[in-house]
């Protein structure tokens, strides 16, 4: 029974959530306005990915994991000084837009390419990861489309929990309708699953673990390909942010339930 | 006439400042190893420390589990190892200042009592890593590294114990109530101390494993004083004490703790020898606590300037929304700008934040300086004990090198065809050279930012306090800025006050050699300033000659009654003279930073869209802060100058200068026109004998020419810094600001 996994996860990066997403129509189409400059984190569904990926991996000895990126370098960089205190990873980089107008295909097969690239790559014990949708761009077609051109049959998407059975065997959970979850199991990689969020919590900043990772993380942002994305097979007739509205109210001495109360009451108005 | 920079369009401020941004100002772009600490330590400020001030911890005096839970929440951070070397279980190699200052930065952004309960764990352990025996260096410091996992031990916590109650120990740290005696001394065998000392407002006693106290000796037996390593388990009391009722930082623990215990005279920090039957301390506590606090008071200082900077974002916040909900849609001024309609209200949040800039530019370069100095000052060390020197021996051959420093600046400063460039080169090379010249500066640095960005800065948090109105100055307040208006007052007060900063600050800045290489800055800043006109560098340059004029000046000049202006008891002069020193320092390094962004930040991709942005709204931050810190130097110095002459009565002896009518009248009809002339610039006696309606003739300015000539000069520098401040003030009505904080309330 091989329990020595290559787990390749795909993720890149968001504008942090706290800012101001407003979008704007560039030269180059739909944009966020001041996207290069505002703070960027790793997309959180490919977080929860990673974090799932290197947890799996801790409790299968000789597995590696590897976090293949693409993004602009200069940001990417910023990111990983976070990111790469969590977890132990490899980063392939790849430098490029990571904007959430991107064409998933053409992303896709960048990644899948990046993938195929990783010297000593098994098949037979290749877990692809990513998140089912990005926080930038809900469509969740990218990964399919990787694991299509990976030639991966098993795919799952909405993943919450994958488990390693006794006898090799993968354990998954995916998330269905009504608040449930499919259970399927999986005889052996490849297979790529697209999570949702998974149980793990964030796992704590260790720079002492990003000190390691960075001796190698440092080298794949400085060789990272450079990439463009024709965008030709694109286009987009309008782009909004959905409506929201903000209230701000601090409260101290309520109860939960007196504050579950007001917020439902605040939600029928 | 309006100049070229005030023509040109230029982009204004997209967004706040990023790391991107800051990592290159304050040069650690190529450090991922601090730019990682940086993230790491960031997380657990606006994470658990920011949720245990929302939650009203600060709210009592007691060290609670809730506070204790942070300590650990730092160990996992790597917060408290990175203080140790790599071999120690730290993970930063080489000279850390630059790194616990960030850490101090990044911790007081949300809580400035946070930073001090961990660096002072640093502050406890400094006297054992400046000047401790390798054996005590690797025997402490190596557990005050967090466990590992699957390490059974606790991490030890260590405190600092200088002051002591009154009349002892404050200010004043030679006045020692702390004691030790011989309490044993077998023959051949080491000897055992008793040591007895009582603390006050000391941090970290609430829980800390470990002290180190200055003591005075109190038997013949041991010479002078010196500092000691006490641990919670030695023979006798160690009586933690009282917490003290603290309206501060209080997330870190103090109490007045009372120490009677026998300890290994091992324990001596830095060892001793043994001369004539005396023991023979290597270091006396005043050696120590100089090491120490040299290095210490930077993060101190940048307590202050992290906590300035923090309240751009939310004061912004409050005043765009200020309105919103009431009259006026969307769209309308009252809904977008809300209090930024008010030019006021702009003016001075940016007042806020040129000072929140120039003093963490300020803090940034000390701590960079002391990384670069640590080295050399080991190396010097070694140099010195290689030609086995000592006492006035060291001196005399360190005097010598910077004698030599003194060339190399003075060479450095000639035209690039008439220097003698094979001597500079062979100065250059020479460590010790550099270590004069280093050294100079940091004696100079380290107190100005700890004068100037805690005191200077209490005052500009209150201005961002009133900014918030009476929200600022509740517990609600986002960002906590009432209590870090509070909490600066204690960043001013330990590792020794504003005084005592004052005090170095007199005796440093009067280095010949700091001196030589502030005449080189005031000839740098009409280079930068020709380059770069906005950033007000030749005003700042301007203010430089007339702080250097005046300290000149009051060094010969005397008071009206003929004592000498520049002597230590006149604090009124040197204090001054060291507090405008402070603004002209903080304003130029600002300035630096700025053109350290506008030339390296072409090299980061991710800052192509924003980088004029950026550099243009700094450029005139610099503005604002060199004008201001220009006023400053104008109007201390100006008080010096003639403030300590008698001003002239209506006596004989004044009046013998002045006019009489009767004179201007006859001489009228010869020289037309001399009757009012002669009024519009001297004083007249009437034929009544009355005279003009005022204190007594006017002063006279002769010997002051040149004093007159500058600070008139300086007034006109400040042409266009009013209109840098209001095209700041313009961008800070259109800069794009995160949706909320970052962390909670
Ligand atoms: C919360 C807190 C934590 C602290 N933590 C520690 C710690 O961990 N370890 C430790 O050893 N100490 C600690 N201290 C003590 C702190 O360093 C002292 O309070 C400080 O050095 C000032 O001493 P003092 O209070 O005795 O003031 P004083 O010596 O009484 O001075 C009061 C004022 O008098 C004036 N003054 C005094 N001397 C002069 C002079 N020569 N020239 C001009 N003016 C003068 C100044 O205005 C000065 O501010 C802490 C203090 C506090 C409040």
């Amino acid at each position: 029974m091989n329990t020595a996994y290559q787990i390749v996860v795909c993720g890149s990066i968001v504008p942090d959530p706290l800012q101001t997403l407003e979008p704007v129509t560039g030269p180059a189409g739909p944009a966020l306005k001041n996207e290069m400059m505002l703070p960027a984190v790793l997309d959180p569904w490919a977080s929860h990915a990673l974090y799932e990926a290197a947890n799996f991996a801790k409790h299968s000895a000789g597995s590696k994991v590897w976090l293949v990126s693409l993004g602009p370098k200069a940001k990417l960089q910023q990111v990983m000084m976070t990111v790469a205190q969590k977890v132990p990873f490899e980063l392939i980089a790849l430098d490029g837009p990571a904007s959430g107008f991107t064409d998933a295909a053409e992303v896709a097969a960048l990644l899948t390419e990046a993938i195929q690239s990783i010297p000593g790559l098994d098949k037979a014990k290749l877990l692809v990861f990513g998140g089912w949708e990005s926080a930038s761009r809900g469509a969740g077609a990218t990964m399919q489309i990787v694991g299509e051109r990976l030639g991966i049959l098993d795919q799952f998407q909405g993943v919450d929990e994958l488990k390693l059975n006794p006898d090799g065997s993968l354990e998954i959970l995916e998330r269905i309708e009504g608040g449930k979850h499919q259970v399927s199991r999986c005889v052996s990689p490849p297979a790529l699953l697209g999570w949702a969020t998974g149980n793990l919590p964030e796992p704590k900043n260790n720079p002492q673990v990003g000190m390691v990772n960075m001796r190698t993380a440092m080298p794949a942002l400085q060789k990272a390909k450079p990439v463009k994305l024709a965008g030709e097979s694109l286009t987009f007739k309008s782009v909004s942010l959905p409506k929201q509205l903000r209230e701000t109210k601090i409260v101290k001495d309520k109860s939960a339930d007196d504050i579950a109360r007001e917020i439902v009451e605040w939600i029928r108005k | 006439m309006p100049t070229a920079t005030d023509m040109t369009p230029t982009p204004t401020l997209q967004t706040l400042p990023g790391d991107d941004i800051r990592q290159i100002m304050w040069r650690f772009a190529d450090r991922y190893d601090l730019a990682m600490m940086v993230q790491a330590c960031r997380a657990v400020a606006r994470g658990p420390v920011a949720r245990a001030v929302a939650s009203g911890e600060r709210n009592t005096h007691e060290w609670t589990p809730q506070k204790d839970a942070l300590l650990k929440a730092f160990d996992e951070a790597g917060i408290t190892s990175a203080f140790m070397e790599p071999s120690e279980g730290g993970y930063i190699e080489g000279p850390k200042n630059l790194a616990l200052s960030l850490l101090a930065f990044e911790l007081s952004w949300v809580d400035a009592g946070a930073a001090t309960a961990s660096l002072a764990g640093n502050l406890g352990l400094s006297p054992i890593h400046e000047r401790g025996t390798p054996e005590q260096q690797t025997y402490y410091m190596s557990r005050a590294v967090p466990p590992k996992p699957g390490e059974n031990r606790k991490a030890w916590r260590y405190a600092f114990a200088l002051t002591e109650p009154l009349p002892f120990v404050g200010v004043e740290t030679g006045m020692l109530g702390g004691k030790v005696r011989v309490a044993e001394w077998k023959d051949g065998g080491e000897p055992t101390l008793q040591v007895d000392k009582r603390g006050r407002f000391i941090t970290n006693m609430g829980y800390a494993n470990v002290v180190t106290a200055a003591v005075d000796s109190d038997d013949p037996r041991i010479k002078g004083s010196c500092m000691v390593i006490l641990e919670e388990t030695d023979p006798g009391t160690f009586d933690r004490g009282t917490p003290t009722k603290k309206m501060v930082h209080q997330l870190s623990s103090t109490c007045d703790p009372v120490f009677n215990l026998r300890v290994p005279a091992s324990r001596i920090i830095g060892g001793y020898t043994v001369k004539g039957g005396c023991i023979v301390p290597n270091y006396s506590h005043g050696e120590i606590i100089e090491a120490v606090f040299r290095r210490t008071r930077v993060t101190v200082a940048l307590m202050s300037s992290a906590k300035l900077l923090s309240a751009i974002e939310p004061v912004i916040r409050y005043q765009r929304t200020r309105f919103r909900g009431g009259e006026g849609g969307p769209g309308s001024p009252r809904y977008e700008l809300g209090l930024q309609q008010k030019e006021d209200s702009q003016h001075r949040l940016i007042d806020v934040w040129a000072t929140g800039e120039a003093s963490t530019s300020l803090g940034f370069e000390s701590a960079r300086l002391f990384d670069q100095v640590d080295p050399l000052e080991k190396a010097k060390d070694q140099w010195l004990a290689e030609k086995k020197l000592s006492g006035r021996a060291a001196l005399k051959e360190l005097m010598k090198k910077q004698q030599e420093a003194l060339e190399l600046v003075r060479l450095s400063s000639q035209p690039a065809d008439k220097r003698n460039s094979s001597r500079i080169d062979d100065l250059a090379a020479d460590p010790m050279v550099k270590f004069s010249l280093l050294d100079s500066l940091a004696n100079v640095f380290c107190p100005a930012c700890k004068l100037w960005n805690t005191g200077h800065g209490a005052t500009m948090m209150r201005e961002a306090v009133s900014l918030m109105g009476g929200y600022g100055i509740t517990e609600d307040c986002p960002g906590f800025l009432g209590q870090k208006w509070m909490d600066a007052q204690l960043e001013a007060t330990y590792e020794g006050p504003e005084a005592v900063q004052r005090l170095q600050l007199s005796i440093t800045m009067t280095n010949e050699l700091f001196l030589a290489q502030f005449e080189q800055w005031i000839a740098d800043m009409r280079r930068i300033a020709a380059q770069r006109p906005g950033t007000g560098a030749c005003t700042l340059a301007t203010a430089m000659r007339l702080w250097l004029w005046t300290l000149n000046h009051v060094q010969t000049a005397t008071d009206a009654d003929g004592a000498k202006l520049y002597h230590k008891t006149r604090q009124g002069v040197t204090f001054a003279l060291a507090d405008a020193l402070c603004w002209l320092i903080a304003a130029r390094q600002f300035i630096l930073d700025v053109l350290e962004l506008a030339e390296k930040g072409q090299a980061n991709p991710a800052l192509t869209d924003g980088l004029l942005s950026f550099v243009n709204f700094f450029t005139d931050l610099c503005h604002v802060q060199s004008a201001r810190a220009g006023g400053e130097v104008g109007r201390i110095c100006a008080e010096l100058v003639h403030g300590y002459n008698r001003h002239p009565a209506w006596d004989e002896a004044s009046c013998q200068a002045c006019y009489c009518a009767e004179e201007l009248e006859s001489l009228e009809g010869i020289i037309p026109g001399i009757d009012s002339a002669a009024r519009a610039c001297a004083d007249v006696t009437e034929a009544s004998g009355s005279r003009s309606q005022k204190a007594g003739p006017c002063v006279s300015y002769a010997g002051l020419e040149t004093f007159i000539r500058l600070r008139a000069k300086l007034d006109g520098c400040l042409t266009g810094a009013r209109l840098a401040k209001d095209r700041a003030a313009e961008a800070l009505t259109k800069v794009m600001i995160p949706e909320a904080l970052d962390y909670p309330v």
